[in-house]
């Protein structure tokens, strides 16, 4: 699960500067798909644990593959990241739930349970987006 | 408007939407002069020692929530493997999920390498689990088992440290506990040497600590063995004044009903009341 957090991979997380605005394609904000703007909400976090927990999981694979990188050579994570990315592409389409199969066995989810997987469960999501807007964005019309 | 910024793909997990409407309905409550429910807590005395053979792992039974008692029999030694267990003090819901989620990963883990589960694979899981949440999860556990290097005892604290030790207490009770450890523990003490002492550290944290009470538990673990002694010893029954070690028998709380004639009688009328049938009716009984 956690591989050892060596200092010097700490220099590839991400950069945690704030929930960030949604710009949209003209560098202005994007009412259409994320709402009415509030500055108050995007200065600071509601809960200490939003940023990080936003983060974890893009800040783990970027440690891990620092340390396979540094081990093993290059073509180890390059390899990975292309297998991720094929396995990504092998879902339905973006309103309807996929089970991401492939891909959680790549990242060996498929033998561990955490809180993704008892709370807030997306197939039993009570909101779903409207399929024609989702798969504009998805294709980039929109 | 609202489906149209439901774009990026929903992701499992905590969801931090309403910690600020969170917020101001407690300032807003406050200002009223009421409080918001609380959370219940297992303020509690749990401990653990190493004896000759393996672990014997102790707990009371009282959980609180705020000044009352919630549960007076509550379980706080929660299975992890057929040979590591695990109490827990803190938030009840956290230790309770936190334990459950780290069995399964236990079971899924030694299911893929076919071997008996290790009582460090189970401390290293939980203590990467509460240092990402940084304390957010209030679980101070006790863990133990006795895996194929022998008998390990491993307290867990919220954020995330663990300690390696031959004896552990943890909750609002652990200075009373720890002052009958600290007194009376021997190194490879025997089974019974070991369940005696532990019994008397928790009765310790019932009896000195207000969040601690009721019975004690034990749970003691050797290699192939584990006996889970609920209730070991119900050191504080309803009704019966609690036992002195200088007197002989539990006496039982006293009587304080009148015997029939203590108050005399004056006059005694008697007026009967005419009922009558007004309707029947017979319902017929679904014992299927």
């Amino acid at each position: 699960m956690n591989t050892r957090g060596l200092r010097s991979q700490l220099k590839d997380s991400v950069p945690v500067t704030g929930m960030g605005q949604q710009v949209g394609a003209y560098g202005v904000q994007d009412t259409l798909r994320s709402g009415f703007s509030s500055v108050k909400n995007e200065l600071l976090p509601s809960h200490a644990l939003e940023l990080s927990e936003k983060n974890f999981q893009l800040n783990q694979d970027k440690m891990n593959f620092s340390n396979l990188r540094n081990i093993q050579g290059l073509h180890a994570p390059r390899k990975l990241q292309m297998e991720y990315r094929a396995a990504r592409q092998i879902q339905r389409l973006p309103f309807l739930q996929s089970s991401h199969l492939a891909l959680d066995t790549l990242k060996g989810n498929d033998e561990s349970i955490s809180f993704e997987d008892i709370l807030n469960d997306p197939s039993q999501s009570e909101m779903v987006g409207e399929p024609h807007i989702m798969m504009e964005y998805k294709l980039g019309l929109m | 408007m609202a489906t149209l910024s439901v774009c990026q793909p929903q992701l499992g997990g905590f969801s931090f939407e309403n910690c600020k409407r969170n917020a101001v309905l407690e300032a807003e409550v406050t200002k009223l002069g009421c409080n918001i429910p609380s959370a219940r807590k297992t303020g509690t005395t749990i401990c653990g020692v190493v004896f000759k053979d393996g672990i014997v792992l102790g707990a009371d039974t009282r959980a609180t929530e705020g000044m009352i008692v919630a549960d007076k029999n509550c379980s706080k030694i929660h299975y992890i493997s057929p040979n590591i267990y695990c109490c827990g003090a803190g938030t009840a819901a956290d230790t309770e999920m936190t334990t459950q989620i780290i069995s399964s990963n236990l079971e899924l883990h030694s299911l893929s390498t076919s071997r008996l589960p290790r009582v460090a694979t189970a401390n290293r899981m939980l203590k990467q689990m509460l240092f990402r949440y940084q304390g957010h999860i209030g679980a101070a556990l006790v863990l133990g088992g006795v895996d194929c290097n022998g008998p390990h005892l491993y307290s867990i604290y919220p954020h995330g440290s663990t300690d390696k030790l031959p004896y552990v207490t943890m909750g609002s009770g652990s200075l009373a506990a720890m002052a009958v450890f600290e007194d009376r523990y021997k190194q490879d003490m025997e089974e019974e040497d070991a369940k005696r002492l532990v019994r008397d550290a928790i009765a310790a944290g019932i009896f000195n600590d207000l969040g601690s009470g009721s019975n004690i538990d034990l749970c003691v673990i050797t290699k192939g063995r584990v006996d889970y002694l609920r209730p070991h010893d119900m050191a504080n029954k309803k009704g019966v004044r609690c036992v002195y070690e200088h007197e002989a028998l539990p006496h039982q709380t006293g009587n304080y009903k009148y015997k029939q004639g203590t108050t005399g009688v004056l006059t005694k009328s008697v007026i009967k009341l005419d009922l009558e049938v007004v309707e029947e009716t017979v319902q017929t009984m679904d014992t299927s």
